[in-house]
This record gives C-alpha cells, structure tokens and sequence, in this order.
C-alpha cells in the first residue's frame, strides 16, 4: 500500500470530498486525518481555564495534593503540567455526587493536619503532608480510625491518575500509540512476541 | 387533535432505520418499491458525525460520557438506557432497556460482531424438549447470510473447518487481522486448556469493498466510522436504497400506530414529529415495523382497533411474550507477563480479533444452553477511569503515591486481560412485556413494562463462565481482579436487557394461536403486516443476533417483492 504523507493525504480529500462512497483507503484516512488537525486547532484558541466548583484555597490543595500524587520526574511532568486540578475541578462540578465527598475531604485532610501540626495542609512542610499521606495512603495498613482520610485519599488517587494518564503528557508518557491511521495492520512486533514466547501461524 | 395527512400511498412503510429497517429498504427499493421510512430520532452521517480520531483529552470529561452517553463521550450513538421524556416501567424481576434514537439506530456503535446461527440453533426444542423450534431451518436462512456476508463485507475464519464444531457454519469471509499479542497469549492458554479459539467474525473491511474503503485500524469503530469501513446501517444499507430514488427519510418522526381498515389489514402508520409535536398519518400498502424488538412490540400492543382488540397481530396473545436477552458476564484479571513490554499500536479494529465460540457438550452438562466469550485487553487510549483502584490490583504495593506509584502505572499498563461470556437464555411466556396501564411517554404514547427473571438455566451457565474465565486466566499465569459470586449473587449474571440483545417479543411460527407471525415474519392477522427485526426470534442462540436479524429481514423482504409482484399485496 503506498505510503501516506500529509502532503497527498490532504489532496486526496480536495479532490473527493463529493463522492463519499468511493474512497480509496488513501483518501478515507486523509478525511479522518483531516477532521482531526480542524479539532485540534480548534481546542489549540481555547481560553483559559477557569475555576468551577473548588475555592481558592481548595483548588490550591488539590494542586499539592495532584503533584504529590503524581510529580515530575525523568520521564514526564508532574500532575499539574499536565493539567489535573483543572480536570479534578471540572469533573466534580459536573458530577454532583462527588462534591460532598470531595469538599468534605479537603476540610478533613486540613482538619488532620491542624490537628498534628496548627497549620493547613498547604501551610504544611513537604514532610508534614507526607507524614499524613503515609497514614491515609496504604488502605491495607491504614488505622482505622483513619478510614474517611482513606476514602478521600483513595478517590483521589483515582481522579489523578484519569488526569493524568489522559492528558496529552500521560498519553506520551504511558507509550499509548494509536488513534491514527495505519495503512497496513501487521499486528504485534517481533520484540513482543519473542518476551512473550508465542508466533503468528505462517 | 388535528391530523397531517399525507396525500400519498407508499408501496412500503418501514418503522425504524437501523439493522432491521436498512435492510428492508435496501431490498425493496432495489426491487422497485416506493418506500417511505419513520425513524424516531435525527439524521446522523458517518462520514461528517462521527468522532473519529478524538482524544479522550479533548473532552473535559475525558471521554466520560455519564447517562446520555453510556459508552463514552464520543460514542456514536444518540439515546441510552434512559430517554429524557420517554420512560418504561418494570414490573416482576428486573430489565434494562437500551434505545438507540438516530438514523441508523444503534448500527453506529455496536461492536459488530456477526455471526451466522447454526443448524442446531433454530430447532433446540427439537433437540432438548426446552422452548420451540423456529418455522423455519438454517437451510432456509443460508442464502440471505451468504448474500450479507457478500455485500456488507466481513472477515473471518471457518470455525467448523478449525474446531470441528458443527454448530458454526462457514460463510463469505474477508481476510481476519492478525491477533494482538495478549490474544496470542489468551489462544496459548486456550490450545492448552483445549478450548477453541478462532478469527473473530466482525462486520470490517479488512480490504476495500463494494466502493468502501479498508479499515485503517483505528480501532473505534464505536464512534461511527467516517470511512464507511465498518458495518452500519446509514453507511452501508440506505447509501444503495437512497440512489434508487425511491426511498423517502422522515427522521424525527415516532410511530404511534399502525393504522389498519375494516377489512382489518394494515393502511399505514400515525406518528408524531417530535420536533414540531404535530400528529401525522402517513398511507401504505405494506407496513414492515423494524422499531428494535421492544419497540415493535410496543407498536403492535398501541394499535388498538375494533378488528385488533388485543393490538395488532395479537389475536393469539402472544405479543410481548418469549422476550429473552444474552446472559452475560464478564471477568477480568492481572497477568505479569504482559507488564512491561514494549510498546506498540494494539488498536487494530473495533474489537477483539479472536473469539471463542461455544465448545461444551449441554448432554454432559448441568445447563441446557452454551455461550460464547469475547476478549478485552491491549493498549488502549487513556481515559476516565484509567487503572482506576490500582491498590487493589493483584500485585500492587497496595497504594501510596509519588514517583514509585507513577511507575507502577507504567507497568500495569496493558497487563490486564478480560472475558466477556454471552450466552442463550431459554425463552419462556412468563418473560414479557405488557402496556404499563398507567405510563404514557411525553408524546402520549403509552409505554412498556417489562418482566423479565432468569432461571436456573442461566445461573449455572453463568456459573460455568465464571469458572471457564478464571481456569484461562490462570492458564496464563494471572490473577483474577474479583472474587467468585456466589449463587446468591446469581454467578454475577447482568441484569436482563443489559447484553443488548433483546429478542422474542412478537415471535413466529407455524401456529396462529401461539405465535404472531408466520415464517415469513408476516402477522397472521393481517397479510400486509410484517415484522425484521430481533422481535419474530423464537429463541437466542450463544451467538450475538444481528447477523441474523439483518438476514431475517432480507428474506422477508424479498418475500414481500415477490408477493407485490404476484399480486397478492
Ligand atoms: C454497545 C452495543 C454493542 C452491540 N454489539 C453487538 C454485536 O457485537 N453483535 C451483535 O450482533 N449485536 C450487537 N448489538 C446489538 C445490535 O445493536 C442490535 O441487535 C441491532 O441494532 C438491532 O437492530 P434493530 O433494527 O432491531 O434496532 P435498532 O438498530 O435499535 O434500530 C431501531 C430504530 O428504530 C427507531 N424507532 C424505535 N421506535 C420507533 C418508533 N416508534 N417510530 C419510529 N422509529 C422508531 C429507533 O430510533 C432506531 O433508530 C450491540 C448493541 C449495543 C448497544
Ligand atoms: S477501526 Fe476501522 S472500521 Fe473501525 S472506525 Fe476505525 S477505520 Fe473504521
């Protein structure tokens, strides 16, 4: 199959576009091609974000809380490079059931660490929040008493990790390398069959 | 209430547009006819709707679709498990009811895979004393699956030829993708445990086909294919229709009911704009409901007249009765050979590339039915939910946070594997759906309910899956992510109608005191009446049904060409 370049792609579909049932494969991956760049202009002139369901001070928890969750490191950006507090905020005025929860344990997680320390979570020391963070983030070993900080904890983590992973940086990062037009599907290469020990039938 | 009355008499009136409904107009518009076709929901064009090649980051919800979009932010679909304003109740047990409301009904998202019943599957009384058989043999269906497989385009493998299976004819097949590296891994566990494993059957073009273009792997064929690759009804059906010029489209508009004469045949149909919210009445010689299985029989149940007092179609009673769906269940699980690897492109087409047809003895067995198994797994597109309750994962540190558990992300990434078991339920007269005496949807059209319950034929199926599942994960060197149901918990078999494969509500058969329509989908109370879509099934099969729904309607409609051109309607 030849090869497609950007180049003929986008000439494919100036020369077609009317007769929509005849495509070649050429000229069917150029459209879908195409409609993707016109997305991804477009999203490229958005505004930026603004808050919608945390205060101030929450979404500033939330922050600290998605860095430490998921932080920079050799390989890709922390939480917040990639655009986490603003989806957490999003996703939480959007899905009502949540906010409770959510808002809740922010109050609980400051009330942990006034308790401890006299001081909010963000007022903290990065070893005063990873002291409480120890204490809420095993599930397994965690005090009792501990439970709703679990709770909280757990759900973050969760939220976090969709943020994150989803996100143009953690879709680079996890190595995902689809959506796009494949001219040809050969199936898995031979470095992956080989760890893996089986073959494709001749 | 005033009425639009259309001037017009239409050769063919067809109710719904999607599996049932494009075929029918495909047939009987390339014979000649005129035909007008009421769908319920909006126009929608693959080619300029679909979300093909959306990331899930381009959606704030990060592909999250909540309840209008059950299967995603960019899933191809209008409609879902609730419609603002048009509501069903349920009555005894408990059902799930999935609607489809554009054109094309749920042709857009559907996973496509399309398998031809067996022999043994239209005559399982016959076989086991449990249901009935069909009026018709898989001798009778033959040629209308080899004509679909011919213009539609599928790829595939001879199962029978592969796994001695009688059960699992052969058909017309493109050729299938080569398997993603977890579903070697899955065939080596499977060769192992002596359970068939074959190429999927899915309605892809593998190669360019009748003027449509070749897959080009994007493995969302959910979302509606904007190259026609894929099967669905607008791309594939009403294209050929629509350039006989003798087809009409009415979207947005809802059939009330059939209306019929004195002589007690069908006129034509009152529906509703549900735009405008205005009454209309369109006249037809023929009327072919294909509205979806639930919604056909709802039809029939609402045309209520002097000659129909039981609703149309219904002297025997029987509509509504025998309504079944797939069990299903699914079972995921951790395998550590699969953490870690090289990264590739594993989007292939929508849907898993190999499948495991029914391969167990019932003689031998406790259940009398079997199912079949599709495969989950590989490298797909982050989104909401991503490795969600990754401290549960076997294997896992059990929580924590920072650069350590950012790895284990990493490494988990397409290490799980899941099997989806959809198996055939026994259809029985006491699961039904009746005219909720109370409910009536925002168009004044009274509405379902539902009944529906499974017995123990199922449970020990599923019980059955449960164990299949587990023993293959196993097989693999993996962890099962959840723990066994127990009977209690019915094995973990889904609520009924959840597997989307409703079938059975206005069945046929030889008899016109125990089914509706003969053995060409025809009412027996009124000739110019006809049914194509799951609702004439007299049973499932452990196959998914839309294969045979389309060729069902094929044969039916090719029936009704040769009875107008004889005359005799
Ligand atoms: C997510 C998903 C995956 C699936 N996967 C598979 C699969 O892999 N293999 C398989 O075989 N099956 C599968 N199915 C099932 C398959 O989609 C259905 O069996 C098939 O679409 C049924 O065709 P139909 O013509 O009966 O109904 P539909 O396709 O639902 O079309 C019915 C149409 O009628 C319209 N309508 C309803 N009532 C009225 C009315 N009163 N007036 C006017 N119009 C009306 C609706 O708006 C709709 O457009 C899947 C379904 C879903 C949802
Ligand atoms: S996987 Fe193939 S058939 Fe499915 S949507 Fe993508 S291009 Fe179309």
């Amino acid at each position: 199959m030849a090869k497609l370049t950007r180049r003929t792609m986008l000439q494919a579909v100036g020369a077609t576009a009317a007769a929509a049932f005849t495509w070649t494969a050429e000229e069917a991956t150029a459209a879908a091609t195409q409609a993707q760049q016109a997305r991804a202009q477009a999203a490229a002139t958005g505004k930026p974000y603004a808050r919608k369901f945390f205060t101030a001070h929450e979404y500033a928890t939330v922050t600290v809380l998605s860095n430490l969750i998921i932080p920079k490191d050799a390989r890709s950006g922390s939480a917040s490079d990639a655009g986490v507090p603003e989806f957490i905020d999003f996703i939480v005025s959007d899905q009502p059931a949540r906010q409770t929860a959510a808002r809740g344990g922010l109050r609980w997680l400051d009330a942990e660490c006034t308790a401890r320390f006299d001081r909010r979570f963000t007022d903290c020391t990065d070893v005063q929040r990873r002291q409480v963070l120890d204490d809420i983030a095993w599930p397994r070993r965690a005090r009792p008493e501990l439970s709703q900080g679990v709770a909280f904890f757990t759900a973050m983590r969760d939220l976090v990790a969709t943020g994150f992973w989803s996100s143009r940086v953690g879709v680079a990062d996890i190595g995902y390398q689809g959506n796009r037009p494949v001219a040809e599907w050969t199936g898995a290469p031979a470095d992956v069959l080989s760890r893996l020990g089986v073959a494709y039938e001749s | 209430m005033q009425v639009i009355r259309s001037p017009r008499v239409y050769d063919v009136c067809i109710v719904g547009s999607g599996a049932g409904g494009g075929t029918v107009a495909k047939v009987l518009t390339e014979a000649g006819a005129n035909v007008v076709m009421l769908e319920g929901g909006p126009m929608w064009d693959s080619a300029k709707d679909s979300a093909m090649f959306a990331w899930n980051y381009e959606s704030p919800t990060r592909g999250y679709g909540g309840d209008k979009k059950p299967f995603g932010a960019f899933d191809g679909c209008i409609g879902g498990w609730e419609i603002e304003g048009e509501p069903y109740t349920v009555g005894r047990g408990a059902w799930r009811w999935f609607r489809g409301r554009m054109l094309g009904g749920r042709t857009h998202h559907w996973g496509r895979i399309s398998l031809r019943f067996g022999p043994d599957d239209f005559r399982r009384k016959s076989l086991d004393g449990l249901g009935d058989d069909w009026p018709i043999t898989y001798d009778d269906m033959k040629p209308y699956y080899d004509k679909l497989d011919s213009f539609v385009g599928i790829f595939g493998e001879n199962h029978a030829a592969r796994t001695g299976l009688h059960n699992e004819p052969d058909g017309i097949f493109l050729p299938p993708p080569r398997p993603r590296a977890h579903e070697l891994l899955i065939k080596r566990a499977c060769d192992q445990l002596r359970i068939p494993i074959v190429a999927s059957r899915l309605s892809i073009l593998t190669r360019a086909h009748n003027g449509r273009a070749a897959c080009h792997y994007c493995g969302q064929c959910g979302r509606g294919c904007a190259t026609h690759s894929n099967f669905s009804s607008v791309s594939v059906m009403l294209p050929p229709a629509l350039k006989t010029g003798q087809l009409t489209i009415v979207p947005n508009a809802m059939a009330r009911e059939v209306t019929t004469g004195d002589d007690g045949l069908a006129t034509g149909v009152a529906y509703v704009d549900t735009q405008k919210l205005t009454d209309h009445h369109v006249r037809a010689r023929v009327v072919v409901v294909a509205a979806s299985c639930g919604e056909s029989a709802r039809l029939l149940l609402n045309s209520k007249s002097p000659r129909h007092p039981n609703g149309l179609a219904n002297s025997s009673g029987v509509v509504g009765k025998y309504l079944t769906d797939s069990t299903g269940l699914s079972v995921g699980g951790h395998v550590p050979a699969l953490a870690g690897l090289p990264r590739y492109n594993a989007d292939g087409t929508g849907g898993a590339h190999l499948y495991l047809p029914w391969w167990g003895d019932n003689k031998a067995l406790g259940f009398p039915r079997g199912y079949h198994v599709e495969l989950g797994g590989g490298y797909g597109m982050p989104g909401y939910g991503f490795l969600s309750g990754i401290h549960n994962f076997p294997g896992s540190r059990g929580g924590g946070y920072g650069a350590e558990l950012k790895d284990e992300y990493r490494r988990y990434y397409g290490s799980f594997v899941n099997f989806a078991g959809r198996g055939e339920q026994v259809a029985r007269a006491d699961n039904y759906v009746e005219i909720d005496p109370n409910v009536v949807d925002k168009y004044g059209i009274p509405v379902l309910r539902f009944h529906h319950t499974w017995s123990d034929h199922e449970r020990l199926q599923a019980k059955h899956m449960q164990e299949t599942f587990r023993s293959i994960i196993e097989a693999m060197g993996g962890t099962p992510t959840s723990p066994m149901p127990t009977a209690a918990e019915d094995y973990g078999l889904a609520v009924g109608g959840l597997i989307i494969h409703e079938a059975g509500a206005v069945r046929m058969g030889h008899d016109a005191t125990t089914s509706a329509l003969n053995r060409y989908c025809q009412a027996h109370d009124a000739k110019n009446l006809f049914v194509a879509d799951g609702a004439p099934f007299v049973s499932q099969a452990d196959k998914n049904l839309t294969w045979t729904i389309m060729a069902l309607a094929w044969r039916t409609a090719e029936y009704i060409a040769d009875e107008r051109r004889k005359g005799n309607l």
